[in-house]
């Protein structure tokens, strides 16, 4: 066989990690000891998801008047939310299948974490169609099936699209997800003691995968279909959500820039996400062998390309609105500048073009306190992008007549800052349920074992 | 590579360190004719599935059937509900290919992916928690592991080719399974 080729300690993604062994040692600790913060971390999520429970309990019991939404803004806070979550769950299938085509090594250490993300973030954003219906008793409309009159949804309908996309999304991104967890679960299964309830789970979800030559060889063939599967469908989830907009005649909206623009602006939401989260667990759970400096740079830089095409993209709207020398095109990006939003606009400017000009600098992309902070802005950034995009041009239609300024309500606000609490809920259960880290695929990159040889030199 | 009927078996599970003792067993194995072999390995490693002779992997013709299904699904669908109620909007055609070709696009890559799940769980034969199975917890963690059968007159040449390769530990299996 061909001798593994023996690399420098710096060209290894892992330096620090000695044995595969090490590897099932370290991550499956994080099963076993929650520690103090994790437990005040859940206590925080409990509380945003009662807060979620009160307010949307409120809209259910009073009507959707409770709500800022009126004519002429009909989406608001909650449309702006569901696109902020649709967007966070996109760097998750990026990570795990575009960088896995690429044969990015860098993708290990990370990609199960933001792989559990996307499933969480599109079961957070699937909320939001719910609440926003009002009426959420009848959330089974949403479904393609012909009413009592035998009329069947309209399919050239971007609202229709968007149902196939979203939940074609979950299903694939949830599949992803579980087949490439099983050998880890099993590995899990064969360190947790016998007879628990913990082993028992394990035993049971890990469908008694033992990683013969026959499973590991089917098993990496199948991934590798899904994620070419799942590559197209990344780029059409967000570009179906962008249609939503698009393909309508609002002022603002109709821009055939809005597909790639709003894909770029996905993953760069999602990068960011991925790094706020990762830098606590790091800290959290000691894993610094496993996300190196290394890796958070890598992160950084794709969150420096994507952001400077968003970046682009909103200097070309501001453009093409000028350029084109429509008055409604014109007087919509006025009014998003200097009108009743101009603060929010300001924000996602600065949120998202300016700040992130800083990641330019290597020294800020390798300290890990100043990424923190800087995806922290880019995250709140991002939920300014999606109001800019639809409350202003909802309030500034064509008749100055219906003109209005919509402010969200304190329940759509509960909503809004109950759903993260839901959405850190998952999260952190699964931390301490399943192997965050993707144990088989960090034992792919390291240097495998070799035999010592037989007249070893003294070094 | 199931044992053949008829003729009692018996196995051996040898437990290896080293990716490279663990490939030069499997080649000795097959050079000297014993072909009924299962390797275990804590992640994929394609030395070894070389050295055991794979090729291509049947779940992409899942894959592939899932897709296409898929693709028909969708634009079959779309097409006759349309056709079911014909209503005329703005002079445009009542069947809407271009418009179609998204949720098309989205069942394809929908059933695409459930074929491929439901042909890789059929050809790891899994789901499969009978328990009587060779195993060692020490798989998954980081050993590699080779288990052979072969007739009960033949296991002194398998048990000496396993051992001069060094291996950490070997286990006996009077019963000989199959290698599913």
């Amino acid at each position: 066989m061909a001798t593994a080729t023996e690399k420098p300690r710096g060209a290894q993604t892992h330096p620090d990690i000695r044995s595969y062994g090490e590897v099932n040692e370290d991550i499956l600790q994080m099963l076993s000891r929650p520690g103090k913060w994790w437990w005040v971390l859940l206590g925080m999520s409990i509380a945003g998801i009662g807060l979620l429970a009160f307010s949307w309990g409120n809209q259910i019991i009073n009507g959707i008047g409770v709500s800022g939404l009126n004519t002429p803004v009909g989406w608001g806070a909650y449309i702006t939310t569901f696109v902020f979550w649709v967007g966070i769950a996109h760097s998750g299938t990026l990570i795990s299948a575009v960088l896995f085509l690429f044969r990015a090594r860098w993708r290990q250490s990370i990609y199960r974490a933001a792989e559990a993300m996307t499933v969480f973030a599109v079961m957070t954003a699937g909320l939001y169609p719910l609440i926003h219906l009002g009426r959420v008793w009848h959330a089974y409309w949403l479904f393609p099936y012909p009413n009592q009159r035998l009329l069947w949804p309209n399919f050239a309908s971007p609202l229709v699209w968007d149902v196939f996309a979203v939940t074609t999304y979950f299903t694939v991104s949830s599949l992803f997800f579980l087949l490439g967890l099983i050998p880890d679960i099993a590995a899990a299964r064969d360190q947790s003691k016998v007879g628990t309830l913990r082993h028992r789970l394990y035993k049971a979800i890990s469908f008694g995968w033992r990683g013969t030559d026959r499973q590991w060889h089917h098993f990496g063939k199948a991934y590798l279909y899904l994620a070419a599967l799942a590559t197209p469908l990344v780029l059409s989830v967000h570009s179906v959500v962008s249609w939503d907009f698009a393909m309508s005649i609002v002022p603002g909206w109709t821009t055939t820039i809005f597909a790639p623009y709003f894909v770029a602006g996905a993953i760069f939401s999602g990068i960011a996400m991925v790094i706020t989260i990762l830098v606590p667990i790091r800290k959290i759970f000691g894993l610094e062998k496993y996300l190196t400096t290394k890796h958070f740079d890598a992160m950084a830089k794709l969150c420096l390309v994507t952001g400077l095409v968003v970046f682009y993209a909103y200097l070309t709207e501001f453009f093409m609105a000028w350029y084109s020398g429509k008055p409604s095109e014109r007087a919509v990006f006025w009014n998003r500048a200097f009108g009743s939003y101009w603060w929010a606009t300001w924000i996602m400017l600065t949120c998202n073009g300016i700040i992130p000009i800083m990641l330019w600098f290597k020294r800020v992309r390798y300290s890990i306190p100043a990424l923190f902070v800087i995806t922290l802005f880019i995250n709140i950034g991002m939920w300014f992008e999606r109001y800019v995009i639809i409350v202003t041009s909802l309030s500034h239609e064509y008749i100055p007549f219906a003109w209005n300024v919509y402010r969200p309500s304190l329940t759509e606000m509960g909503i809004v800052i109950g759903t993260f609490g839901w959405f850190f809920f998952w999260m952190l259960l699964f931390i301490r349920l399943l192997p965050p880290v993707a144990l088989a695929e960090i034992k792919e990159v390291l240097p495998p074992p070799m035999r010592p040889k037989k007249k070893e030199v003294a070094r | 590579m199931s044992a053949a009927t008829g003729t009692a078996r018996e196995g051996l599970l040898a437990s290896y360190e080293y990716l490279d003792s663990t490939v030069d067993t499997i080649t000795e194995l097959r050079e000297k004719g014993f072909e009924e072999i299962t390797a275990f390995a804590p992640f994929p490693e394609h030395h070894i599935e070389h050295a055991l002779g794979y090729h291509h992997s049947p779940v992409r013709l899942f894959t592939l059937v899932g897709g296409l299904t898929g693709a028909a699904a969708g634009f079959a669908f779309t097409v006759f509900t349309s056709m079911d109620w014909p209503l005329v909007t703005g002079g445009k055609p009542i069947v809407a290919i271009p418009a179609y070709v998204i949720p098309a696009f989205e069942m394809t890559i929908l059933f695409g992916a459930l074929a491929t799940v439901i042909g890789v769980l059929y050809n790891m034969r899994i789901p499969d928690l009978k328990g009587d199975v060779v195993y060692d917890p020490d798989f998954s963690s980081g050993k590699f592991g080779i288990y052979v059968t072969a007739p009960p007159e033949q296991m002194g040449t398998v048990r000496s080719i396993l051992e001069t390769h060094e291996p950490t530990q070997i286990q006996t299996d009077p019963k000989g399974r199959s290698h599913g």
